[in-house]
Parts: structure tokens; C-alpha cells; sequence
């Protein structure tokens, strides 16, 4: 064929300009903290290791699940017709499902066809998105994200080169929520500013507000005329109710708040690989919303065109089908309840090995993560002297604790802080 | 419930435009004509005008539905590793030196879309040069993606109206124009819009001149298998760049070559100077991956995965594909013969000259306006027909459409 003789005959090696690579002034990048945990864990060979850093959900054998609604869904699945490209705003169905669980069965939002909402490469997709929508329409605006926070929201509004704020949320010696504060941020930002919040089972301390503290928060937010931005990453997953997960969304909603809100099925459905979620934009009209959807469907053209269609057809399969939604609940509220569970039996432990220290946090908080109070030092000497893998923030990912690692995890945490 | 309570921060959002590709096929499924064509989006059709799945991939999705063992956990954010060595294979061909230097890194991208766009932000952040030089015309998307990453986009002459071919002194002239160091996107095989692919010979011209520029490749390879028929033959002009012991950017897709559309697999490598390099390139990808969609899409890539490690399933699958590129050839040939039978005034040539899903067939957006009012032919106004979309059934209600259209409509 033409092209070998081609290569074979007279291609030499570049030889007219210079050699080197035009990535030689490329640095390593630094390790991502929360996927790095688990490459080293994999790493370690002690057969003692125990990994409860990145928050995935396992069960009491420390083994990850695939849930049953989800294997019914994709026998049912497999043999499909076809893998046409979905729409640029993804599956229709699988967004008005979604939209429901997040605004409830019969909200008039959704009646009135007033929510601009399209299928996101899960939590992650839905944020992106929405801040490249918010420099793009709103380019004067920042966002304020709580310290601490899920550490790549950092990364996701600076790559949509949106400005970033702070506002106070934890409060390190009750362990707690710093509200005072909170409300003291929100208060002095400028009018109208945008603020993201985790609409339950806060990452990474898990403290979330009260319901009381939730109507004040949306009652200030009116004053100020502030845009609140939910991050809604473990409806199901926290309480083991998904309407009760759901309820700071709610207040903000009777109040009239018009939201945006990203919501994942990773957790709560277990198909973390398959990046499944939702973005949505509460307008004031159902021409608005239209108009919203079409800006944010030409984001996400030049990102990925449109959305995979798997994970989005195993949601809508789940969720179109009483029986298998009503599994699904049956489940989630299965793995919130192991969770909690572990909660009890890891501050039991501590306390009863004569702990000095206040445990109350690890059932105070709530959902995936626990936010332990431990240095980065301590942590250290937990993963080097015994082969505990977390984060240096001190976070628990309560998932990876089971009735069989409980006792050693207790044990490990009083060694490290009892002379704290 | 809920009232508006006070303006929405969005409330001066016009609403965008359709985009024009997909917009073809909305227009057509409102059409409520019973003997109509969609031309317009370039997936696959059947003789039948049905979507398909491969075989082979039906298998594959089979097997790992029945694999229990099987979990859905995060991948990695440079996806999954079989996956990105086999597809680096696959275009750079299995006993490239550059991959057994492990001078080549690859990460698992959403389609071919989401491979230009890690791609082009990479470059933004990691390239001295921030222009890159697309061929005139391109895929619709192109220039999107690479303004939204942060680079300046210029053009290239590529399609000559005249000759319905390649406008090779144009091309030559204003790549030796560049800047030094400039990107330069380049269509593997398979010209989306036009179909018109250099040759051999004129490939290792530009090959000389950008390599003399110091002009830095992106190849966008859609169409590996679905061009020719033959992997090895599609993936020829990335080799030749790779044997030169070049650096070069290929983003390619299974969206077309493998009917995975919807699932969005692909994969973006970089070809380095080193393994050292590599290595770095390959963790500053992440930090672009990362905030973006944190790690790709497990189910598509394992699919992919599966037939291509399997020698057994990876020549079912070139059988299939030759069949898919096989039956649009003779798609080309039919609508060229039908055209020839009813003397229709031009010159057809190109029809069968040109390569891939689409042929660019000269017709002016009045003709095209013509032909979706007089005859339900739903096509690009660039005069776009996507070949896919024909059956032996249809050539001829084309065939005559295109023939009143340039018989009447200047």
C-alpha cells in the first residue's frame, strides 16, 4: 500500500527542528488527596490494612455492592435496541424522575414545566456545568463554598474561572456546625450572591443544620436576595428517607427561592462508575426554562456532546417501575442503616476503651463521612503503625467500617489521640 | 407551593439556537410526510434505515451483564487501563515503537468530543502556542470546543468547491503560513464534512512541512475502519506522524466504528519525546479531567475493552465494520449510477471519490431548501448528505430529488 512505502522509504527521523519534547516544561502534578488514599491502600500488603478513605459504599464484609433494583434493571436493559446518541440534555425520562425526587412527586415546579434540567455526568458533571452557566451569564458573580467542602469544588469552579469565597461551617471544637458565623457570612456578603450548599450528609464533616436552622438560613438568603446552589449528592443515603434527605431543598422552595441544585446517583443507586446526575435551574417561567435548557445543553456540546446512556437507562428503568422503586428504597435505606450502624458501634467502642475525648460527633453527624478531629499527624501514625487509610483531614468514610475492622478502627483512634 | 418570588438572576437568557446538525433530524421527525429522508445526523443506518447494534458488542454487554463479579465502582480518572492500552493499539498500531517505549500516554475521554476538549485544554494550559488552525470546512463542534478551552481558532484551506476535492496548495500554503509551533487539527480519515481525504503522497508532504514548522498535530480520528474498511488503512496518516518519532494529540471515538454512540467512548493520547514526559503529561491530564466529570463512564470502555482483547470477538468485529463501510460504498456507487442514468447536469464524480459517512455534494442551500420542501430530504444546509442514511431503497426518490434541485434551482 502507498502509505508503507511511504514510511518505510523516506520518513526520517525529525530531524529539522529540535528534539525535545514540547512537554519537557510540564510539572508532575500533585496527587488527587482523596483517589491517592486509595492507590496507596491497594499498595499496602498487611493483611490488617483497612481503607475508609474515599466514600464508596461497602458492606459488612467490606465488599462493594451492586444493588438488586440495579442488576434487575440491566438484565432488562442488555439486548436494547439501540446506543443512539441521547439528546445534548440527555434522557428525558430519567431527568422527570429525578426531578421528582429532588422536588418532590407533585411539585408544581414540575407541573408548571418551570425547572431548566439536564442529565449530568453525575455530581461532578452537574457542578461543572452549572458554574461555566454562571460565568457565562452572571460573569460578575462569585461563588461561596463552606469551609471545609468536598475538595474538588474548589477545582470545579476555578477551571470555570468563577471567583471563590468563603463562608464559615464547621466549627472544630464542638465538631459541630459553626452557625454563628455561618450566619454572620451570609449576612455580609454582597447582595445577591451565589453560595453553593450541601443539601444533606455535608462532605466531609457530615454536619448538616437543623431544620430550624435551615429557615433561618433560606430566610436570610431572601433578604440578601442570595442564589443558593444545592449539591445533593446522598438523598437516601443520609436519614435512609429520601424525602426527609430532601427537606432543606423544600424549605428553600416554600420560601420561592429559585434554586439550582446537582444531584447524583453514585451513591444513593451505587453506580458511581457510570456518572450519572442531574443538573437543574428553577426559572421563574416555563419560557425561561426553555431558554435555560438550550444554554446549558450548549455547554455541555463542547464537553462531551451528550450524556452516556447506560447509566441514565438503569435510573429510569429503577425509577419507572414501582416495584423496582420501591426495592430501591427498601435498599437505600438498607445501606443508611449500616451506616448509622457502624456510627454507634465505632463511638461505643471508643468509649469503651476509656476514651478522655468526646465521641458524640461520630452519631451527631450524619451520612457517608465522619469528621473525626484527628491531626494530620495522628492520621499519619494511623496509616503508618496500623494500616489505616483516610484522608490527612481527618475524614472517616463511615462505609468502610464494619462489625469485623470496628474494633481495630477504635482501637487505633484511641491509641493515636489519648495522649491528645 | 412555590411562587417566583422576584426576578431570576437568569432572567436575561435568550434562548440558543438549534444546533444545526441536530436540529435536521427534529425538523424531520415533525415532518408528517409518509415518504421522507433523514440525511442529516451521521449515525449508521441499515439497508432497513434502522439503528445498530453490533453483534459483537450485543456479546460483550451480555457477558458483563452475566458476570456477577462485576461492580460499578469509580474508575480511575484516567479510566480504564485495558481500555487505554488496547485503544492505543488499535490506532497506533499493536508494534509501535512509541508505545513500546511507553512514550505514549492515553486516557479514557467521552467520545471523540471529549477527547478534543481534554486535549485542547491541555494545551491551553501546558502549549506555548495558543492557536490552533482548523480545515475549512469542519465538524461543526470543532471550533466550539477548542474557543471554550481557551485557544484562538484559525482556518486552513482543505475543500475546494471546483473540484469538490482537496485544495492541496491551498492547504500547503497556509499551513507554511503558521506561526511555528501552531496546533494544527488534522481529520485522520474520513473528512467530516466533505469526505475528501488526502492521499498518501500528499499526506507525507504535510507531514514534511509541519514537522519543518515545528507545527504541532491533533488528529481527530472518528472513522478508524469506517472510512475503508481497514483499521490498519484508516489509521495510516496518525502512523506516519508516529514513525517520524514526532510528538502528536489523537483523540478518537467508537461512537461510529464500533455503534456505541450513546455510551460516549473514547480516548485522547498524547505522543511524547519520552517516557519521562509522558508520565507528567499523563498527571496533568487528571487535573484537567478531574473538575470536569471526575472519571469517565464505566460500561462503554468495558465493552470496548472486552471485544478488543478477545482475538475471536476483535475479528467478528472488523467483519461487522468492513460490512458497515462496505455497504456505504455501495451506497456511493448507487447514487453515483442513478445520477449518471438520469443524465442529471455535473459532474457526480465525487460522490464515489469521496470517503466515510458524508459527502459534501455541492448543492447550495437554496438547492437543499428545495429538496427538504419538494421531496422531504433532510440534509445540512452546507449540502451535507450522511451516506448512512441511504438504502438501495431511497437512492433513487435522492437521485431525483438532486436532479429536479439542480435542474431548477440555481
Amino acid at each position: 500500500m502507498a502509505f508503507r512505502r511511504i514510511i518505510l522509504g523516506q520518513v526520517g527521523r525529525v530531524g529539522e527542528r529540535s528534539m525535545s519534547s514540547w512537554w519537557r516544561n510540564v510539572q508532575p502534578a500533585a496527587k488527587d488527596p482523596i483517589l491517592g488514599v486509595t492507590e496507596a491502600f491497594l499498595a499496602d500488603p498487611s493483611p490488617d490494612k483497612v481503607n475508609v478513605g474515599v466514600g464508596a459504599y461497602r458492606d459488612d464484609n467490606g465488599k462493594p455492592v451492586v444493588l438488586e433494583c440495579v442488576r434487575e434493571a440491566e438484565r432488562r436493559i442488555a439486548g436494547n435496541l439501540s446506543m443512539e446518541y441521547l439528546p445534548m440534555g440527555g434522557s428525558a425520562k430519567m431527568v422527570e424522575e429525578t426531578l421528582r425526587l429532588a422536588y418532590g412527586e407533585n411539585s408544581d415546579l414540575i407541573k408548571d414545566k418551570r425547572i431548566a434540567a439536564i442529565q449530568s455526568l453525575s455530581g461532578t458533571g452537574a457542578c461543572r456545568i452549572f458554574a461555566e452557566f454562571q460565568r457565562r451569564f452572571c460573569p460578575d458573580s462569585q461563588i461561596y463554598i463552606p469551609v471545609p467542602t468536598w475538595a474538588n469544588h474548589h477545582n470545579i469552579w476555578r477551571d470555570a474561572h468563577v471567583p471563590q469565597r468563603t463562608f464559615h461551617y464547621y466549627h472544630p471544637e464542638s465538631r459541630g456546625l459553626d452557625f454563628a458565623s455561618m450566619m454572620d457570612d451570609i449576612k455580609s456578603a454582597p447582595n445577591g450572591s451565589f453560595f453553593l450548599l450541601h443539601a444533606c450528609a455535608h462532605n466531609p464533616t457530615g454536619v448538616d443544620p437543623s431544620e430550624e436552622q435551615w429557615r433561618e438560613i433560606s430566610y436570610q438568603f431572601k433578604v440578601k436576595g442570595h442564589f443558593p446552589f444545592f449539591d445533593m449528592a446522598y438523598q437516601g443515603f443520609a436519614s435512609g428517607d429520601p424525602e426527609r434527605d430532601a427537606k432543606s431543598i423544600r424549605i428553600f422552595l416554600e420560601d420561592g427561592h429559585l434554586i439550582g441544585c446537582a444531584q447524583s446517583y453514585a451513591k444513593n443507586m451505587g453506580l458511581y462508575g457510570q456518572r450519572v446526575g442531574c443538573l437543574s435551574v428553577v426559572c421563574e417561567d416555563e419560557k425561561q426554562a426553555v431558554a435555560v435548557k438550550s444554554q446549558l445543553q450548549q455547554l455541555a456540546r463542547p464537553m462531551y456532546s451528550n450524556p452516556p446512556t447506560h447509566g441514565a437507562l438503569i435510573v429510569s428503568t429503577v425509577l419507572g417501575d414501582p416495584n423496582l422503586k420501591k426495592l430501591w428504597l427498601k435498599e437505600v435505606k438498607g445501606m443508611a442503616d449500616r451506616i448509622i450502624g457502624a456510627r454507634i458501634a465505632l463511638r461505643q467502642n471508643l468509649e469503651k476503651l476509656g476514651s478522655s475525648l468526646s465521641w458524640k460527633h461520630i452519631t451527631n453527624q450524619i451520612g457517608m463521612f465522619c469528621y473525626s478531629g484527628l491531626t494530620p499527624e495522628q492520621v499519619d501514625r494511623l496509616t503508618n503503625e496500623f494500616h489505616i487509610y483516610m484522608t490527612r483531614n481527618g475524614r472517616i468514610s463511615m462505609a468502610g467500617v464494619t462489625t469485623g475492622n470496628v474494633g481495630y478502627l477504635a482501637n487505633a483512634i484511641h491509641e493515636v489521640s489519648k495522649s491528645a | 407551593m412555590a411562587s417566583g418570588h422576584g426576578d431570576s438572576v437568569f432572567a436575561n437568557v435568550v434562548r440558543a439556537p438549534e444546533d444545526p446538525i441536530l436540529g435536521v433530524t427534529v425538523a424531520y421527525n415533525k415532518d408528517p410526510s409518509p415518504k421522507k429522508l433523514n440525511l442529516g445526523v451521521g449515525a449508521y443506518r441499515t439497508e432497513e434505515g434502522k439503528p445498530l447494534v453490533l453483534n459483537v458488542v450485543r456479546r460483550a454487554e451480555q457477558m458483563l451483564v452475566n458476570d456477577t463479579s462485576r461492580v460499578k465502582e469509580y474508575l480511575p480518572i484516567v479510566g480504564l487501563a485495558e481500555f487505554n492500552k488496547l485503544s492505543a493499539k488499535l490506532i497506533f498500531g499493536v508494534d509501535s515503537p512509541a508505545i513500546q517505549e511507553n512514550r505514549v500516554t492515553t486516557v479514557q475521554c467521552l467520545s471523540g468530543t471529549g477527547s478534543l476538549r481534554v486535549g485542547a485544554e491541555f494545551l491551553a494550559r501546558h502549549y506555548h502556542e495558543h492557536t490552533i488552525y482548523i480545515p475549512q470546512p469542519t465538524w461543526g463542534n470543532h471550533p466550539k470546543v477548542f474557543t471554550i478551552a481557551g485557544l484562538s481558532v484559525k482556518t486552513y484551506r482543505y475543500y475546494s468547491p471546483e473540484t469538490r476535492g482537496l485544495d492541496f496548495q491551498g492547504l500547503l500554503d497556509d499551513l507554511n503560513a503558521a506561526p511555528s509551533g501552531a496546533i494544527v487539527l488534522l481529520h485522520a480519515c474520513a473528512h467530516n464534512p466533505t469526505g475528501v481525504d488526502p492521499t498518501p503522497e500528499q499526506w507525507e508532504q504535510i507531514r514534511q512541512l509541519m514537522r519543518s514548522k515545528g507545527l504541532l498535530p491533533f488528529f481527530d480520528s472518528a472513522y478508524q475502519g469506517f472510512a475503508s474498511g481497514s483499521l490498519d488503512e484508516d489509521a495510516q496518516s496518525v502512523r506516519m506522524f508516529v514513525s517520524d518519532g514526532g510528538e502528536c494529540l489523537v483523540a478518537q471515538s467508537y461512537a461510529k466504528n464500533m455503534g456505541m454512540y450513546g455510551e460516549r467512548v473514547g480516548a485522547l493520547s498524547i505522543v511524547c519525546k519520552s517516557a519521562d514526559v509522558a508520565v507528567r503529561v499523563e498527571s496533568q491530564l487528571k487535573l484537567v479531567i478531574r473538575p470536569m466529570y471526575s472519571n469517565p463512564p464505566i460500561h462503554g470502555a468495558s465493552i470496548v475493552a472486552t471485544i478488543l482483547k478477545d482475538s475471536h470477538m476483535y475479528d467478528e468485529w472488523t467483519v461487522e465494520l468492513k460490512a458497515m463501510a462496505d455497504r456505504i460504498i455501495s451506497m456511493r456507487q448507487k447514487l453515483f449510477d442513478a445520477l449518471q442514468a438520469r443524465g442529471t447536469p455535473g459532474d457526480w464524480s465525487h460522490i464515489i471519490k469521496q470517503i466515510g459517512m458524508f459527502t459534501f455534494t455541492g448543492l447550495n442551500a437554496q438547492q437543499v431548501a428545495f429538496m427538504t420542501k419538494e421531496y422531504h430530504i433532510y440534509m445540512t444546509s452546507d449540502g451535507r448528505i450522511s451516506m448512512a442514511g441511504l438504502s438501495s431503497q431511497t437512492v433513487p426518490l435522492l437521485a431525483d430529488a438532486i436532479h429536479a434541485a439542480v435542474s431548477t434551482v440555481v
